[in-house]
């Protein structure tokens, strides 16, 4: 987009369901799906008379997020009603946060294409989900109200987004990073992440704002890039022509790759805030953020720049970070052999990650081949135990049969031989029965080096040491 | 044997159960009977569940005699607002668009009664959402008020205080926002307490305004409504802005005497408007609360002028949110016909609501419209913390305030029903103890020469529930105006 006349200036708001055992106000189960309305009571779904108690495994989960954003988190903290009307909403209002958030301020860091961006916090806050709108094709419509409670945070970013790829990187993070915090599970299909984005454009050079847009609807990270990119160019027609950015908000229609707008600001809600009187202030002191902060696991960025320390390449690293799991498989290799970091990030990303459907299952008690089993292997063929090709038939057999390295090399005979007379004798027979190629070696061309190797190996059924071979055969030839 | 219940007290009722005296089952058809008979003219139960409250009443007496405890209350049976969501049982809070309603779960301090072994006998007429000082917003007819049927007997919790002056159960829970519980205790002539905020829970009691919203009892008597209180107080997780703290010992504070007390005598609340009887009858029982023991001091409470317009301001915008769920899509009243869901809406609540709910949602609504909320939420607020200052300071000073309840004994039904602004102008000895969220307590001072009940109100400090049936129940044991029972209409 340089040397584009107009820039876009991007903010998210970005909705995370927390993963908490029951909803942010009641005792029902906050998990996805289940039997429509089984995950119910009279608190979620509004019932005359019931009053909300606010789960404090929901708001540690939010504290933690603050913290691990660098967010300040306030040390009292309030909830609001926001009103407005919707079957899926039960109560009539939204319990959600408004003049004062739990958190303030932080950033969002991570890398876009190499280099690494960092994108300003307006604040966090809490909020409850609202239920669900089915309809039926008849023309009939129910409300599953399995969802309504479930807690949410809402991250909201400075306008500080300049393009639909690193809004979608931005949004890509936030997941990582709430997935290493263990507070959500980032599952955009199953909405327990969901975005809103604030798009203008303007002037390049220009540091005032333009008119924006909110796009809804769009939850998915194809949608996120396809949303903005498709609202880039539409305000830029508008420009273009003349004419002017309404400010409204715009519903994505990922079918058809158009937005089309919902309503005006002038149709826009009053949302009628008001202090929660049914809840007290939320005290977060200082042992809770103490005790949060302790067990704050490391961070993908910490762990981006430590893995470029250990001299992976910054493709490896990212691949490593991008899910806890895989960060957490490859130090518990790197324990077991600390002087191959990157040969362990080799086969780990070549062929564990290859081999799992889900990288966040990589740390199940039943992952066939464990990180210390792949580090023994990574030693063996260091050692020259294993070629790199009988290791990776070695690993084959690890991940179908749950067999240590050690033991399928000691059972089946697979290790290479490194026994130099038998090498030798291989080599002997090789030179003396190639004289010409042997003579044309010997005269320069050693090219011919690779025809020795290959027919000793031949020879040796694939399992002369190759490093020995090379040395022997430079020897005969020499 | 059952006793004569027209004018007996619960704490007699529920001792003679436990001596075996008489049984629970007895009491329940000599109540049943009187409500078959009487209730027809005066109008406060909305439900009566006979068969549940014999049922209930059997198994008490089966553990009676095979010597099992019942609790304090074991046998006595009692009357809840028709605000308190009970279980299996239709709870409308008054309100066509509750109409229907069958709770699913139980109010805590409905609970609470039961497990101490009182017997719901139904549920009772109530202001729509508890929004009246008269029971004429009730959508399902008037309370008329025992002591002379053409009169109001006060509201929101009309019913229940009609109830027990009519001695058609023991004793009654009512809800109390503005004076809801004080003010028809005080026409009825029967005593009310509205607890310090969060003293009683409010889980399962339909909300109005729900920072002002106290549950408390109704009794004939100071002693059982500390009774009553004493089951129903104490924390409850299930509602956060519960107090965590056990109920007090409020029956034997009743008892205990006021010698030694300081009463605050609020000067604000002894100005004009005031009928000349009601203030007669106020002076004369503050006289003779001197001649007993008590200390009067003159105390003043600066922003009283103010609270009818921070309660109003406060109510009206609560109520508003509050009111938001009824939209027929899950309970309740859903319009027979909408062809949009803006339609469902509007003419659900258009049909369901009636016009003192709907002239809260729309006030309501307009104070919280955005860029008005410092102008008048946030205003109110501010206001009623200086009034709540007001309190603590003459609290430094005294240990209980004594004024009247209501500014006039009961007014006729329909008197005032043309005039919201006059209804709400009613409340003005009522209102701030509520904003304050101290306890307060209206109990029978005298008797209009017509013969319509006047009521003394009691506040005392947050948590000073105790000091409040000090007086209350020091002031009863000099007098005999709680022995007084109306006629049973004919």
């Amino acid at each position: 987009m340089s040397g584009d006349k107009y820039e876009a200036v991007i903010g998210l708001e970005v909705h995370v369901q927390l993963a908490t055992h029951t909803k942010i106000f009641s005792i029902s189960s906050a998990a996805f799906g289940g039997e429509p309305n089984a995950h119910t009571d009279p608190v979620c779904l509004g019932l005359p008379g019931a009053l909300p108690v606010l789960n404090r495994e929901a708001v540690d989960a939010a504290v933690r997020l603050g913290l691990a954003v660098g967010s300040h988190v306030r040390p009292r903290c309030r909830f609001a009603r926001k009103h407005y009307f919707y079957p899926d909403l039960p109560k009539g209002f939204q319990i959600s946060q408004y003049d004062e958030p739990l958190c303030e301020g932080g950033a969002v860091t991570f890398r876009l294409d190499g280099e690494v961006r960092q994108i300003r916090l307006t604040r966090i806050h809490m909020e409850d989900d609202a239920g669900k709108n089915i309809h039926d094709a008849s023309g009939v419509s129910f409300v599953d109200y399995n969802r309504a409670g479930v807690p949410l945070c809402e991250i909201v970013s400075e306008p500080d987004l300049r393009s639909a790829d690193e809004a979608a990187e931005y949004l890509r993070a936030i997941r990582t990073l709430v997935r290493y915090l263990g507070i959500s599970d980032g599952n955009m299909e199953e909405g327990s992440l969901r975005c809103d984005a604030n798009v203008s454009i303007r002037p390049r050079g220009e540091s005032k704002l333009g008119t924006k847009a909110e796009l809804k609807n769009i939850n998915s990270f194809k949608n996120v890039r396809d949303a903005i990119e498709h609202e880039i160019a539409r305000q830029k027609v508008l420009l273009g022509r003349g004419e002017r950015v309404v400010q409204e908000t715009r519903l994505w229609d990922p079918d058809r790759g158009i937005s089309a707008s919902m309503r005006s600001k002038e149709e826009a809600h009053d949302y009628r805030y008001f202090p929660e009187p049914d809840l007290p202030p939320v005290v977060v002191d200082e042992a809770w953020l103490l005790r949060a902060g302790a067990a704050l696991p490391e961070l993908p960025e910490a762990r981006h720049a430590r893995f470029l320390g250990l001299g992976l390449s910054a493709q490896d690293a990212q691949v490593l970070v991008a899910e806890r799991p895989i960060g957490d498989y490859f130090d518990q290799a790197l324990a077991a052999a600390p002087a191959h970091p990157k040969k362990i990030a080799n086969w780990l990303i070549n062929e564990v990650l290859g081999r799992v459907d889900d990288a966040r299952k990589l740390m199940d008690q039943d992952v066939p081949v464990p990180p210390a089993a792949l580090a023994e292997l990574v030693e063996l063929v260091e050692k020259g135990t294993l070629s790199g090709k009988l290791g990776k038939e070695v690993f084959g057999r690890m991940w179908q049969q749950r067999r240590r390295a050690g033991d399928i090399v000691a059972a089946e005979s697979v290790s290479l031989v490194s026994d130099t007379s038998v090498i030798e004798a291989a080599c002997q027979r090789v030179v003396e029965r190639s004289p010409d190629e042997a003579a044309r070696f010997r005269g320069g061309n050693v090219k011919l080096m690779g025809f020795f190797v290959g027919n000793v190996m031949k020879e040796t059924g694939g399992k002369a040491n190759p490093k020995i071979v090379d040395e022997i055969l430079r020897k005969l030839l020499g | 044997m059952a006793p004569e219940v027209r004018g007996a007290s619960l704490v007699a009722l529920a001792e003679g159960v436990a001596a075996k005296k008489w049984k629970s089952r007895d009491l329940v058809e000599a109540y049943l009977d009187r409500i078959a008979r009487l209730d027809k003219k005066i109008g406060s139960f909305l439900l009566v569940d006979g068969e549940g409250a014999r049922r209930a009443a059997d198994a008490i007496d089966k553990k009676i005699v095979a010597g099992e405890a019942v609790g304090q209350l074991g046998g006595v049976p009692i009357g809840l607002k028709d605000i308190y969501v009970t279980r299996g049982l239709e709870t409308t809070a008054g309100s066509k668009i509750l109409k229907g309603f069958i709770p699913p779960y139980e109010s805590t301090a409905s609970a609470r009664l039961a497990a101490a072994g009182a017997i719901r006998l139904g549920k009772l007429n109530m202001d729509e959402f508890a929004m009246g000082s008269s029971n004429e917003n009730s959508a399902f007819g008037p309370v008329h008020n025992p002591w002379d049927l053409e009169r109001v007997p006060g509201g929101s919790s009309g019913g229940s205080a009609a109830a027990v002056a009519a001695s058609l159960c023991a004793g009654t829970l009512g809800t109390d926002t503005g004076g809801s519980i004080r003010q028809p205790a005080s026409l009825c002539g029967v005593v009310g307490v509205k607890p310090t905020y969060g003293r009683v829970s409010r889980y399962g009691v339909i909300a109005f305004a729900s920072s002002l919203d106290h549950p408390g009892p109704f009794g004939r008597t100071v002693e059982d409504a500390a009774a009553l209180l004493e089951v129903i107080a104490g924390h409850d997780p299930m509602d956060s802005t519960s107090i965590p703290q056990p109920a007090g010992r409020y029956r034997q504070a009743s008892k205990a005497g006021l010698t030694g007390l300081r009463l605050g005598v609020p000067k604000e609340y002894f100005q004009s408007g005031m009928d000349p009887e009601v203030e007669a009858a106020v002076r004369k029982a503050l006289d003779e609360l001197g001649r007993a023991g008590a200390t009067l001091v003159p105390v003043s409470l600066p922003h009283t002028q103010y609270a009818i317009a921070t309660y109003y301001l406060i109510c009206m915008a609560e109520a508003s949110s509050n009111l938001a769920r009824y939209d027929g899509v899950r309970y309740g009243h859903r319009t027979a016909e909408a062809g949009s869901l803006e339609e469902l809406y509007a003419k659900t609540r258009g049909e369901g609501f009636g016009a003192e709910p709907k002239r809260r949602i729309v006030l309501g609504t307009y104070v919280l419209r955005a860029g008005y909320y410092e102008a008048y939420y946030g205003k109110a607020l501010r206001v009623r913390r200086l009034i709540a200052n007001d309190f603590a300071a003459a609290f430094a000073q005294c240990d209980v305030l004594v004024t009247p309840t209501s500014p006039t004994p009961a007014f006729k039904l329909g008197e005032r029903a043309a005039d919201p602004l006059q209804m709400y102008l009613a409340d003005i000895y009522t209102v701030a103890p509520p904003l304050a969220g101290v306890p307060a307590l209206s109990q029978c001072c005298g008797f209009t020469k017509s013969g319509l009940p006047i009521g003394l109100q009691t506040i005392g400090p947050t948590l000073g529930e105790e000091t409040v049936f000090r007086l209350a129940g020091a002031y009863e044991a000099r007098t005999q105006w709680h022995q007084r029972l109306p006629e049973d209409p004919s």
